[in-house]
């Protein structure tokens, strides 16, 4: 029973990561239907840019944070752009190849300057590094900030989009960008600010990794990133909720499937999720169905 | 789809001269061992880009797990081979292997093909990790080690042979109604629906071609490198025949041809430098889709009407069947 | 002798009901219009009997050679088969494909060959692809699109494109032929040229014709009968006359002065 409970905090604590991540990849594919498969990188480059703060800089780890996120989201509308605004009108697979080629290009580069190795985060000292135990499970106090971290920034995230003028503008061109153009909404700006709050989410989810797993490297983002992706399809994709909630349901199922079953195998169940979803219900848990005008 | 179809004795004397020549300068070295490797390179990966074409360029069903396919091939050959090491060991393994692909692909087609676009990207995307991810786990493919010592059977015959077939079958396929009903599927399926067209047989027929002839394409990977490990069989496989079918233009069975040898030549050359030659490949790919998207010859095919002008021998009036 | 009947179809999305209770029938060879305001349902009524929607009750039932077919629940490309054919109000040509493959893809439900002659081109493939393409070649003549036959669908004029539009449905050899907005976009010149069309394929292609259509002067001179949709349910059907004079319809789409006319 302790086991379970231990594996629940596990999950939770990886949930809450791919949960940030699945944010990311669900507001994009919402606003402009593409699977950004370069958003997994800049989870990554938060991670390094944290590492650089915090071992080159010796910042400590909330500003080491912010200024990842901070990047990250520079990076993001940059990627935005630079790669897909050009090809905004082109055909679903067009749009698709690049962002392919642009998650390749931030892998290689970052492989070239940064090396291929792995590296550690320096161990966290103080209130960072306290575990707790209650009952037979070990909580540390890291997991609690992931955990914290996590919803704080979610529920930041609700408040912009449901609350803010820009929330209204980012649901309005994810329903009809032609249609929010004609009501005066600027579409490149809303998109860009998009961009922005899922790459900021994306950097921190990679500074959290780094701290709570201690090792980076260069192709960190490739696994995480699908599986992220997954649960956002699982949850719905474009539903913000759907991401949150898919996220969740992932990380526990790849911990529990991890300790109970065959953790080799643990890969494969997160993409079988995958296709049972797209093909029992291709709009995931919380989406609705939409249909081709003929 | 008007590609080399007038005047099969044409056809056949250029094949059996293009074989010929290559032979002969195999023979005296010219084409020494490493290019030897660069030649079996193009070889495998034409027959990879052209049935990829097939599924994605002609037929419009974006997949992403083609090295999922040639996976099989390549692991089926090898333990038949590694355990029947003959001539008809190896044949029976690639049959067996690109039929072993196929029925994957028949099975996993069926329900995922009546997704669209990015959604079957993704599916495929999965099905081709689950399918390494087993490899990886197997006891008879020997996990993350791989296999090693499989029998070379492989040579510049082998490598022709299959490449002209699969080549010129599915060349033939395109040509005909069966392949007129997939190209319509990419056009516009709901009219393709409404003018009796059955668009899932279609999509799954062509997933399955596609993916028998990615089996071949492994198994002849495994029994000229003679040695294969899950890993070689990921998504970066996958997205480096997507590379060369898009470079060479979706829907053009000689673009895939010219872009193989191309890419072939190019990786030949970089092969030093393996990080430059994937931020530079990456950098292609996103110029590619921003300034010439159709490739280098969209869905167009290379004609043999340009012999017309300094060879009377070759004139092919153009007339198309 | 009926070709179709229609009975109390209903298509509803969500809470908003497209078509209600509709019943029809169309006798074979008739030239039966189906008119009424935007939104009224049309075109939903087309999809329904293509088999593009699932109807979500009533019955679809098709005679041909003496025997009836339920469509309702098949699938497009098996109703077609079954001797139902289309055109669609936006045009749904394979654009980047030329004139002759346009109409060659249509006519594949005839073809003979199965996959393996297909793979190796033996000489009865080639026999079938023959026979394919002198039949393809015949149906262009016919509509008068011979001489444009290697061009690439997109690039016709927009007139032309409508031909063959219909040329394309001619060419899956139906029984029922549907047309839909066949003269959206079209001059009056243009529409009388497609008005006589019609009428003269009717009678070349023994085929009994539904058609949708906003332009009055082409529905009144060549239908015989006219079912008239509103909001999704039927309010008026009958010979044109009747329909000119029926007061429901003249309030709900006709206006004071087609039915002065």
């Amino acid at each position: 029973m302790e086991q379970l409970f231990q594996q629940v905090i596990n999950g939770i604590s990886l949930g809450s990561i791919y949960a940030l991540i699945a944010l990311g990849y669900t507001m994009v594919y919402g606003i402009i239907k593409l699977i950004n498969f370069a958003h997994c990188d800049i989870y990554m480059l938060g991670a390094y840019i944290g590492y650089f703060c915090m071992t080159r800089l010796q910042f400590g780890f909330i500003p080491s944070l912010l200024i990842a996120m901070v990047l990250c989201t520079v990076l993001g509308i940059a990627i935005e752009k630079i790669a897909y605004k050009p090809l905004r009108n082109a055909t679903r697979i067009a749009a698709l190849i690049t962002a392919i080629g642009v998650s390749l290009f931030l892998e290689y580069t970052t492989m070239f300057i940064a090396s291929p190795n792995v590296r550690s985060y320096p161990p966290m000292e103080g209130i960072l590094a306290e575990k707790f135990t209650v009952g037979g499970i070990v909580i540390s106090m890291q997991q609690i900030l992931i955990l914290l971290i996590t919803i704080v920034l979610m529920l930041v995230l609700q408040f912009i989009v449901r609350k803010t003028k820009i929330g209204k503008a980012m649901r309005a061109v994810s329903l009809d960008g032609d249609a929010a153009q004609l009501m005066g909404i600027n579409v490149d700006s809303t998109i860009s600010f998009t961009f922005a709050i899922g790459s900021a989410l994306a950097g921190a989810a990679g500074v959290l990794v780094g701290v709570y797993y201690n090792s980076i490297n260069p192709l960190m983002g490739v696994m995480p990133g699908l599986k992220a992706f997954v649960a956002a399809v699982f949850g719905g994709i474009g539903i913000i909720p759907g991401a949150m909630l898919g996220g969740y349901v992932i990380g526990l199922v790849e911990v529990l499937v991890s300790g109970y079953g065959n953790s080799m195998y643990r890969d494969a169940v997160v993409f079988a999720i995958l296709i049972l979803i797209l093909i029992i219900k291709p709009a995931g848990l919380l989406g609705k169905n939409t249909r081709e005008k003929v | 789809m008007k590609i080399l179809e007038r005047n099969w004795v044409k056809q056949l004397l250029l094949i059996i001269f293009t074989f010929t020549i290559v032979q002969i300068l195999i023979g005296l070295n010219i084409i020494n061992d490493y290019l030897q490797v660069t030649l079996a390179t193009i070889c495998i990966n034409i027959i990879l880009a052209v049935s990829l074409n097939l599924i994605t360029g002609f037929t419009g069903q974006f997949s992403l797990g083609h090295a999922g396919f040639m996976s099989i091939g390549a692991y089926m050959c090898a333990i038949i081979t590694l355990r029947m090491p003959t001539l008809t060991g190896f044949l029976l393994g690639v049959f067996s292997g690109a039929a072993l692909a196929a029925l994957v692909g028949f099975v996993v087609g069926l329900p995922t093909l009546r997704l669209r676009g990015d959604y079957l990207a993704i599916a495929t995307l999965g099905m081709s990790e689950i399918i390494r991810i087993i490899f990886l786990n197997l006891k008879i493919t020997n996990g993350a080690a791989g296999l090693s010592g499989i029998p070379q059977f492989v040579n510049w015959f082998w490598l022709y042979l299959f490449t002209t077939g699969t080549v010129l079958i599915i060349v033939h396929f395109l040509n005909s109604s069966h392949g007129r009903a997939c190209i319509s599927i990419r056009e516009d399926e709901i009219a393709a629906e409404a003018m009796g067209i059955n668009t899932t047989k279609y999509k799954v027929m062509a997933f399955t071609i596609g993916a028998f002839c990615a089996g071949i394409a492994g198994a002849l990977y495994s029994s000229y490198f003679y040695f294969i490990k899950p890993d070689l069989f990921g998504f970066l496989k996958s997205i480096d025949v997507l590379v060369i079918v898009v470079l060479g233009g979706m829907g053009s069975i000689s673009g895939s041809i010219l872009a193989a040898v191309l890419l072939a030549l190019i990786s030949t050359f970089l092969q030093s430098f393996p990080e430059i030659r994937m931020i530079l490949y990456s950098l292609a790919l996103v110029a590619i889709m921003i300034f010439r998207p159709q490739g280098l010859m969209g869905s167009r095919e290379i004609s043999l009407a340009i012999f017309n002008k300094w060879s009377s021998l070759f004139a092919s009036r153009k007339g198309r069947v | 002798m009926p070709i179709l009947k229609v009975s109390k179809l209903t298509k509803s999305f969500g809470g908003l009901t497209a078509v209600s209770n509709l019943n029809m029938t169309l006798e074979q060879g008739e030239l039966v219009g189906l008119i009424g305001p935007n939104g009224a349902g049309k075109t939903t009524v087309f999809n329904l009997l293509t088999g593009v929607y699932k109807p979500t009750s009533g019955t679809i039932t098709f005679y041909k050679d003496g025997m009836e077919k339920e469509l309702q629940g098949l699938k497009p490309y098996a109703i077609c088969k079954a001797g139902v054919a289309r055109t669609f109000q936006n045009i749904r040509l394979f654009k980047d494909l030329t004139v002759l493959d346009n109409v060659r893809i249509a006519m594949h439900k005839n073809v003979k060959y199965g996959l393996f002659p297909s793979f190796l081109h033996t000489p009865s493939y080639q026999r079938e692809e023959k026979k394919l393409l002198d039949q393809s070649i015949e149906l262009l003549k016919i509509m008068k699109l011979e001489n444009k036959k290697d061009e690439l669908a997109k690039n016709l004029p927009y007139g032309e494109q409508r031909h063959l539009e219909i040329a394309r449905a001619l060419a899956t050899n139906p029984s029922l032929l549907l047309l839909d907005e066949p003269a959206a976009g079209m001059n009056p010149a243009e529409t009388a040229q497609l008005t006589e069309l019609i009428e003269w394929i009717r009678e070349r292609f023994h085929l009994t014709i539904l058609l949708i259509e906003h332009d009055m002067s082409l529905v009144m001179k060549i239908c015989e009968r006219i079912y008239v949709l509103d909001y999704g349910t039927l309010i008026a059907s009958g010979t044109p006359d009747e329909i000119k004079s029926n007061e429901r319809v003249i309030k709900a789409y006709l206006g004071e002065d087609v039915s002065n006319a």
